[in-house]
């Protein structure tokens, strides 16, 4: 089975607000999350999708 | 001498110089220089051979000989295989792809224009013997017309309005006017997309237009056509920079977000207006009977 899309990883500044799933990457800050989300995007070859300010996502599409 | 020998020759000639002049390689690239032109050509010069001999094979009341169109038929079916295989496989590879729907497009139009060969040498062959060989190039050249006039169908312009359209950010949603496009999340990829991004919307022009330009393979088309012609800016492993066209709901815009390398606006507009209207991306809802029935 080919996964259209699927969660690849979570980056957030608020641990309190995911659990488990896909890997997730707790930042101190949000300048930390932009540059993990980047380099996640490069390596994972996903988009990162803002769901709030404190939450990225790293979506394979 | 065989008497028919020089209208055959004469029907082989004019329906090979069809699948030329039917032949052209455009901004599409294909067919590629110059061995895939080869194979049209050699294809062609078979229609042209099977075309010309028809009308004397039925003269010499060689009927059986009709039956040899069957084969003729059954390759060009095969010709339309063919390329749908290797643009298939091919369109895996490329930036932005075709899509299948402008992929059978293509194969169709190969096939098609085999048929158009046979034809016209049939005709230009059953003029020579019929009437004469001045006839017969008058006849060839209504047959030129009409390929020409056919078979080319039409374009983005005749049926939707082009507007270029500010792309903006929303939080983390990109826009075209105001159609949504996705979500980007990272502030650096934003700012790219700003810089290099550009937005069109397309305005169907009535009601039957709306589901031929909501058709993914047509817009997939539209933006491979774009994307050949201003080049793209992106690489294999950028998923965020790929080019999108989106719906609006309401009332069936549609919205384009490109990255050109070259961003000139008035080439673009000039490009998506060129885009041709894929044949099997046209619908005709007001040609229902259910539409029929209402109306009157």
């Amino acid at each position: 089975m080919v996964l259209e899309k699927a969660i690849l990883a979570t980056i957030t500044t608020d641990a309190s607000k995911v659990t488990a799933g896909a890997s997730i990457f707790i930042c101190e800050s949000k300048e930390e999350m932009d540059k993990v989300a980047a380099n996640l995007e490069a390596i994972l070859d996903g988009i990162s999708h803002a769901l709030s300010d404190e939450i990225y996502i790293i979506v394979k599409h | 001498m065989n008497p028919f020998i020089y209208p055959i020759l004469f029907g082989i000639i004019i329906g090979t110089l069809a699948r030329m002049v039917m032949l052209k390689t455009d901004y599409r690239q294909y067919p590629t220089y110059l061995h895939g032109k080869i194979i049209h050509l050699a294809l062609g010069f078979i229609a042209a051979n099977l075309g010309a001999v028809a009308v004397p094979a039925i003269l010499e009341k060689e009927y059986t000989a009709v039956t040899f169109l069957t084969i003729a038929a059954s390759q060009f079916r095969e010709v339309r295989n063919m390329e749908r295989n290797t643009l298939t496989e091919m369109d895996s590879y490329e930036l932005v792809p075709r899509g299948k729907t402008y992929i059978e497009g293509i194969a169709i139009a190969f096939e098609s224009r085999n048929y158009l060969v046979i034809f016209t040498s049939l005709l230009s062959t059953l003029t020579y013997i019929a009437l004469n060989i001045y006839a017969a190039v008058i006849v060839a050249f209504i047959c030129y017309l009409l390929i020409h006039k056919y078979m080319s169908g039409s374009t983005m312009k005749d049926i939707v309005d082009i507007e270029l359209s500010k792309i903006s950010f929303d939080g983390a949603g990109l826009y075209v006017d105001n159609i949504y496009i996705m979500n980007i999340g990272l502030p650096e990829r934003q700012e790219e997309i700003l810089k290099y991004g550009m937005g069109f919307v397309m305005k169907p022009k009535n009601f039957d237009v709306r589901s031929t330009i909501a058709n993914l393979g047509q817009r997939q088309a539209i933006l491979h056509d774009i994307s050949v012609s201003l080049g793209v800016v992106r690489d294999s492993g950028t998923p965020a920079l790929v080019p999108l066209i989106k719906r609006d709901l309401d009332d069936g815009r549609i919205g384009i977000f490109i990255l050109p390398q070259e961003k000139d606006n008035k080439k673009a507009l000039k490009v998506l207006q060129s885009v041709p209207v894929l044949e099997n991306a046209i619908r005709m809802p007001s040609e229902s009977s259910a539409d029929k029935r209402s109306g009157a």
